[in-house]
């Protein structure tokens, strides 16, 4: 990201390179993570009746992060399956972060400014989840 | 229909959808919900949750390779990602009081809009105008990689470019898509951008988008891990094969395909919006 002249620690190449590598890892990572939790699920409920034409909401385990780690440890496949899903959400929400240190480190105000106003709304939505 | 079914047919058309939208660059995430809410009869709010999910994989998949080759206008994409995640949070904010046949019209409107901008050739506009003063003091111009080495472009029309990214950040909440059709309406028509960083760093872009939206979704309840596992897994495996094959297939056949499926989807969406079916 560094348009600046940094060292080369930290040169445009290296960030770019280092931030493609975290958003390819992130979503390799989250797949596996639901790959499990679907087997687990088609293990007992495959031959349950699927119907999603109303709209119940989810229950209050899978709706917040530390309801979706309780159901982790219970070995819940709803809950591995919804932590799969909130790694992916969570990917991006990482790309920004890094970004973010990145402007940082390069003392590039306004780009370090407007990385953390949209970081802000990222974790806003993400952990308090009102719009 | 068992869930094993469901989930069999739901993985096979979102791959369908990821592959068709990587071989034709249009984003395949626009027909995943008029697909499960019209062939599957999925809830509308299930079905927007399911593919904004979808939408982070596939964007933040091919984020990665564009940046590297340097198509993709980081700053450009930063600035603009203030205006798409303020949208997406309004969009994610009022969704709840609009009725959902007035978002199926809308769906309908924008399928619409995405078949006829795919029958334009793209386009670069080459201009000798000054750039945008924002441009300069965001140091927002660039250069990108040609046959001839590095060519240097100016951007132009940044407050409105920006006006229609928060537009579009809106779009992508209510109905579950990545808007990459407006993005790049603002930044090839609005910024003069070159065609392939206007597409490139849209990309970039969506999944940021998509995740400002799709976390206010998860505490609502809208993301059913169920529905949304089949999505993106499919559509996920769907453009990893549609980027490896890229080369070898005709594009344009595919394209008339993609084409006549959003023409239908639109004309269905249209329908049952306006007769309240949905």
């Amino acid at each position: 990201m560094a348009r600046s002249d940094a060292g080369p620690r930290w040169s445009d190449h290296a960030v770019d390179q280092f931030i493609g590598r975290v958003l390819q890892v992130g979503v390799m990572l989250s797949a596996a993570v639901v790959i499990v939790g679907a087997v687990m699920l088609l293990a007992v409920d495959a031959g349950e009746p699927a119907d999603f034409a109303v709209f119940m909401g989810q229950p209050d385990e899978l709706r917040s992060v530390q309801g979706i780690l309780g159901g982790v440890l219970d070995l819940n496949p709803r809950a591995i399956l919804q932590l799969g899903l909130v790694l992916l959400v969570a990917t991006p929400v990482a790309r920004v972060a890094l970004t973010f240190v990145a402007f940082v480190i390069q003392r590039d105000r306004l780009y370090t400014a407007m990385t953390g106003v949209v970081l802000a709304l990222l974790l806003y939505g993400l952990i308090w989840g009102r719009a | 229909m068992t869930l094993a079914v469901f989930t069999l047919l739901v993985a096979m058309g979102s791959f369908a959808a990821g592959l068709l939208g990587a071989l034709t660059g249009l984003g395949g995430g626009i027909i995943v919900v008029p697909m499960l809410t019209l062939l599957f009869g999925v809830d509308l709010r299930y079905a927007v949750g399911a593919s904004l999910v979808s939408i982070i994989a596939t964007s933040s998949g091919a984020a990665a390779a564009y940046v590297r080759e340097g198509f993709t206008n980081v700053r450009i994409g930063i600035f603009l990602e203030v205006g798409t995640t303020i949208g997406a949070l309004v969009g994610a904010a009022v969704s709840g009081l609009i009725p959902t046949s007035a978002l199926a019209v809308l769906f309908g409107c924008v399928l619409l809009y995405t078949a006829y901008r795919s029958f334009q050739t793209p386009e670069d506009h080459p201009t000798d105008a000054p750039p945008h003063p924002w441009a300069v003091r965001l140091r927002l111009n660039g250069t990108y990689p040609a046959a001839s080495g590095p060519r240097a472009y100016t951007v132009h029309g940044v407050p409105g470019g920006l006006g229609i990214m928060f537009l579009a950040g809106i779009l992508s909440a209510l109905l579950g898509i990545g808007s990459g059709v407006v993005k790049v309406l603002a930044m090839d028509r609005m910024m003069k951008l070159p065609f392939k960083v206007s597409t490139t760093t849209s990309n970039f872009m969506i999944g940021v988008t998509a995740a400002a939206s799709a976390g206010v979704y998860l505490h609502r309840g809208y993301v059913d891990p169920v529905i949304a596992f089949p999505v993106m897994l499919g559509v996920l495996g769907g453009a990893l094969v549609g980027a490896r094959i890229l080369a070898v297939v005709k594009a344009r056949p595919l394209r008339l395909v993609f084409l006549a499926v959003v023409i239908v989807m639109a004309a269905q969406m249209l329908y049952r919006g306006f007769t309240g079916g949905l």
